[in-house]
């Protein structure tokens, strides 16, 4: 099987700082991979150097694209990846108002990479809109609201919404439960294990909170000063870590 | 019966005629000459040429004139004017370490070679209106001394020969021409400080002001600020040498400013550079903090969002000629755009009233 | 100001050339903002420096001249404009729409068809349609160069979920030739449709240092949904003056008790209808 992605041998260096270096790892369809580590660890960098977001000084991230097979998307002209970023991949950020027009209604929000591909049908953009806030549990009265007057856990699922209404086939999230309050959090986890489940989404989570990945996360990734300690089967990496950095990051979540 | 209106060539017509009329005032009062304006309104002729582009100091004082004042309104007559003029050819890059200084000071260095000079300032007068002046100006001479002929070092080179200041990269690329060629982005710094260079003096001094107050910090102390005389000379193809066709009066500031090491270079210090023509140092020192702080990205410094650091922001809002037109062009007849609003205001109303009723009968 | 002193229409050989190259290029590819060297002009940015630029560039001396503001010809800035040239380019002038070569206009489109030996100049005051949804140049010129017009709906959704229709009356922004979005300078949407003509469109913002054109019979289309489909709508009356009721029409305010008349805003359409025998029915102030 051909993987959705794969990362080869990716870095970026931040001078003083590191930023991540040689990572290489494989997704396949329908798998979610966790990337765990304390702050620092070069995980964020890691994520938007694969998205796009930060151009890295070496390494491939090659994408199973739907037309040409897999392709470097380093190497893409920038529209074919704009098009990429806008049709089979979302990403979901960690804060919302990142995510979002803040200016621009529920409905809007979520209907705009459905107009950006050409859907010309007020009726059928704001059918899909009414569909997709519903399976994020948003009242359908709201779609006329501007994400300001909602909470920080509705602003997360609408962002999650809007992501995932052109169904793309690989969904970035950097540390989407973040910033909210525990009971949201749970609530929001609940609804992403959901959707992964009933959509079958490829994805690649990075995030410091142990609890996201062991329910979300079919395989797991730790980081630690840039580089990849450990990585394996989710159940396998925190039941049971290898490494020392993974072991002390799994205890102190025990300890909590 | 109603008719559409009608008069608007007699209207503006008349309009000029009162317009010269104002500008003249009582004519008991006798008539101001253009070199009056020219000798005794010297710094509103040097803004008047620095925004204007043009180094004429008759035809600024003509325009100052002509506008009663508004220098804005004068800085655009001269703009218009100059662009139809043809050229001739473009002259030598100013050497402006030979200039004879009126006015030169340093606030880095207590003493240096050159010396220190203060020149025709403000700085140190007091603020207070001097009564005498209403009545007669007349002055006495002032004391002279033989200006000092030998070149004058920027202070910036003693820096430079410790390696303390960041080095500027030599180039002899010809620079873009803003008044011949569209405003591109992203701007290289020539580009940016062309644009500066006339840049509305109001608006470079608040986004200079703008930074020293924390919107993009960038530590500035003036490195060197000095006034006077260069030679401008003009290549001439068939004497295969440079001859000096004139003299031209430009300000010239370089600030010194603090800097941090980055990932290839050890901690320096960096600069930001200014050159206005004629005495302008308020426009000049303001120049050089919003060039330094526009050099942001080249330098590995942070975009902390400030508009002091956007290039598009600073450049497409500095002009006052671009601005004053198009803001005053709202006097301008919106009657049919007005109109469309109108009808569209009319029939949202329209729409929600009866759906009110509706609601209501139900 | 002596007037022998400047060139032919005021501008320079040179510039005139720069700007007739802009303008092929911006007829070759419709609907793309050419840049331009603006000049400072005599008259403020703002003012139509754009359109008296492109008309500077245009015009020959065997051109006949017409300028209209707000479908006018006789309002202040179409004044000063029409002497301009008057003064600088000796140009024969004009108030009737069919007999100029070369029409200078601010917010309209004459209501007679234009032909094909017809140029129309429009003064643009923001060339860019996608200005007020993202005000940075460098993302815009992006945006277009990648077809990225997604946000352009996002604005008519908005619209229409706010309000239940499109609420954009006038500079409604157009596709020319399936690729382009583009600002038709601040025109009330009646006349969107009147852009697929036989005439050469030109468009000129001064300031903003953009020309952009339409060739003749090139594809306008005005966006929209398909469910709610553009509405050139006009205000539901006739003209009081000459009776058109296919014009676009001025509201005017005839008392002090807010009594109200529309009439044409295209003056010489309207002069004509009338010289040809058509009236209007005035409406006296009390009975409005």
């Amino acid at each position: 099987m051909i993987p959705l992605l794969s990362v080869k041998s990716l870095s970026k260096d931040y001078g003083t700082n590191i930023g991540c270096s040689d990572v290489s790892f494989d997704l396949y369809p329908g798998e979610v991979m966790g990337i765990v580590g304390e702050s620092g660890s070069g995980k964020s960098t890691l994520l938007n150097c694969m998205a796009g977001h930060l151009a890295p000084d070496k390494g491939e991230v090659v994408f199973d694209t739907r037309v040409d097979g897999p392709k470097d998307t380093l190497h893409m002209s920038e529209p074919e990846r704009r098009m990429l970023s806008r049709t089979d991949w979302a990403f979901v950020h960690q804060h919302a108002r990142e995510g979002l027009r803040m200016n621009v209604s529920a409905g809007g929000n979520v209907g705009e990479r459905l107009m950006a591909v050409g859907s010309r049908n007020y009726a059928d953009i704001r059918g899909k809109a009414v569909d997709w806030l519903s399976r994020v549990e948003i009242s359908e009265n709201r779609i006329d609201d501007r994400p300001t007057t909602f909470s920080g856990g509705m602003q997360q699922r609408l962002q999650i919404a809007r992501n995932l209404v052109t169904s793309p086939r690989l969904v970035f999230m950097d540390e989407p439960t973040g910033g909210l309050d525990v009971s949201v959090q749970a609530r929001l986890l609940d609804l992403l294990r959901g959707l992964v489940r009933d959509m079958g989404l490829s994805a690649i989570i990075v995030t410091h909170d142990l609890a996201v990945v062991r329910l979300l996360a079919d395989r797991l990734m730790v980081m630690k000063d840039g580089q990849v300690v450990e990585n394996g089967l989710t159940d396998q990496v925190l039941d049971d870590p290898q490494h020392a950095y993974s072991q002390l990051l799994v205890s102190s979540v025990l300890q909590v | 019966m109603y008719v559409a209106v009608k008069g608007g060539e007699r209207a503006i017509d008349n309009a000029h005629a009162w317009l010269a009329e104002e500008r003249r005032g009582d004519k008991k009062v006798p008539e101001l000459s253009v070199d009056q304006i020219r000798e005794q309104l010297s710094l509103a002729i040097n803004r008047v040429m620095a925004e204007g582009s043009l180094y004429d100091p008759d035809l600024a004082a003509l325009a100052i004139k002509q506008s009663r004042g508004d220098l804005i309104e004068a800085i655009f007559l001269i703009r218009a004017y100059r662009t139809t003029l043809p050229r001739f050819g473009y002259s030598e890059p100013i050497e402006t370490s030979k200039m004879a200084c009126d006015r030169r000071i340093s606030a880095t260095f207590k003493d240096l070679p050159g010396g220190q000079v203060l020149g025709p300032t403000f700085d140190y007068t007091h603020r207070l209106l001097d009564f005498k002046l209403a009545a007669d100006g007349e002055i006495p001479d002032a004391p002279n001394k033989q200006a000092n002929q030998e070149n004058v070092p920027h202070v910036a080179e003693f820096l430079n020969n410790e390696g303390l200041i960041q080095q500027e990269t030599r180039s002899d690329a010809t620079p873009p021409d803003l008044t011949r060629e569209p405003l591109e982005l992203p701007a290289d710094r020539a580009l940016r400080l062309q644009a500066l260079t006339r840049a509305d003096e109001g608006f470079t001094l608040g986004m200079a002001y703008s930074s020293q107050r924390g919107y993009a910090r960038n530590h500035a102390f003036v490195g060197e600020l000095r006034i006077g005389a260069v030679a401008v000379e003009i290549d001439v193809p068939e004497l295969g040498f440079a001859i000096e066709i004139g003299e031209i009066t430009v300000t010239e500031c370089e600030t010194v400013n603090q800097f941090q090491g980055s990932k290839t270079e050890p901690a320096q210090f960096t600069r930001g550079y200014g050159l206005v023509f004629g005495q302008t140092e308020r426009k000049a020192i303001s120049m050089a903090l919003v060039d330094r702080a526009l050099r942001w990205e080249e330098l590995g410094e942070d975009d902390l969002g400030a508009p002091v650091q956007d290039a598009e922001f600073v450049l497409y809002h500095s002009d006052n000629i671009q601005a004053t037109g198009f803001l005053e062009h709202i006097k301008l007849p919106h009657y049919v755009d007005f109109q469309a609003e109108l009808e569209l205001v009319r029939n949202l109303r329209k729409t929600a009233f009866e759906s009110q009723k509706m609601e209501a009968a139900e | 100001m002596s007037e022998q002193a400047y060139n032919f229409a005021y501008l320079d050989e040179q510039t005139k050339r720069m700007i007739r190259r802009a303008i092929l290029k911006g007829l070759a590819i419709p609907g793309y903002q050419v840049p331009f060297a603006s000049r400072e002009m005599p008259m403020p940015y703002g003012w139509g420096t754009g359109g008296v630029q492109v008309s500077a560039a245009t015009l020959t001396p065997d051109d006949v001249f017409k300028v209209i503001d707000q479908g006018a010809d006789d309002t202040t800035n179409a004044v000063s404009i029409r002497k301009f040239f008057e003064k600088t380019a000796d140009v024969k002038t004009t108030t009737n729409t069919k007999a100029a070569s070369v029409i200078q206009t601010r917010h309209r489109i004459p209501e007679d068809e234009l032909g094909d030996d017809q140029i129309l100049v429009y003064q643009v005051p923001i060339p860019e349609p996608l200005r007020f949804l993202e005000p940075r140049e460098t993302e815009t010129r992006k945006m277009h160069a990648l077809e990225e017009y997604g946000l352009m709906h996002v604005k008519l959704y908005e619209d229409i979920s706010k309000n239940g229709r499109i609420a954009t009356s006038y500079a409604y922004p157009v596709k020319v030739e399936d690729r382009y979005v583009m600002d038709p300078s601040p025109i009330p949407k009646f006349d969107n449709p009147k852009m697929e003509m036989s005439a050469i469109q030109l468009f000129g913002a001064g300031r903003e240092q953009r020309i952009y054109a339409l060739p003749p019979y090139t594809k306008v289309v005005s966006l929209d949904f398909e469910d709610h489909p553009f509405d050139p709508s006009r205000a539901p009356h006739c003209c009081s003056i000459c009776g058109a009721s296919d014009s676009y029409l001025d509201e005017v305010i005839i008392n002090d008790d807010g009594g109200r008349m529309f009439v044409c805003s295209d003056t010489d359409y309207c002069e004509r209808r009338v010289a040809e025998g058509h009236t209007g029915v005035q409406v006296s102030g009390d009975a409005a």
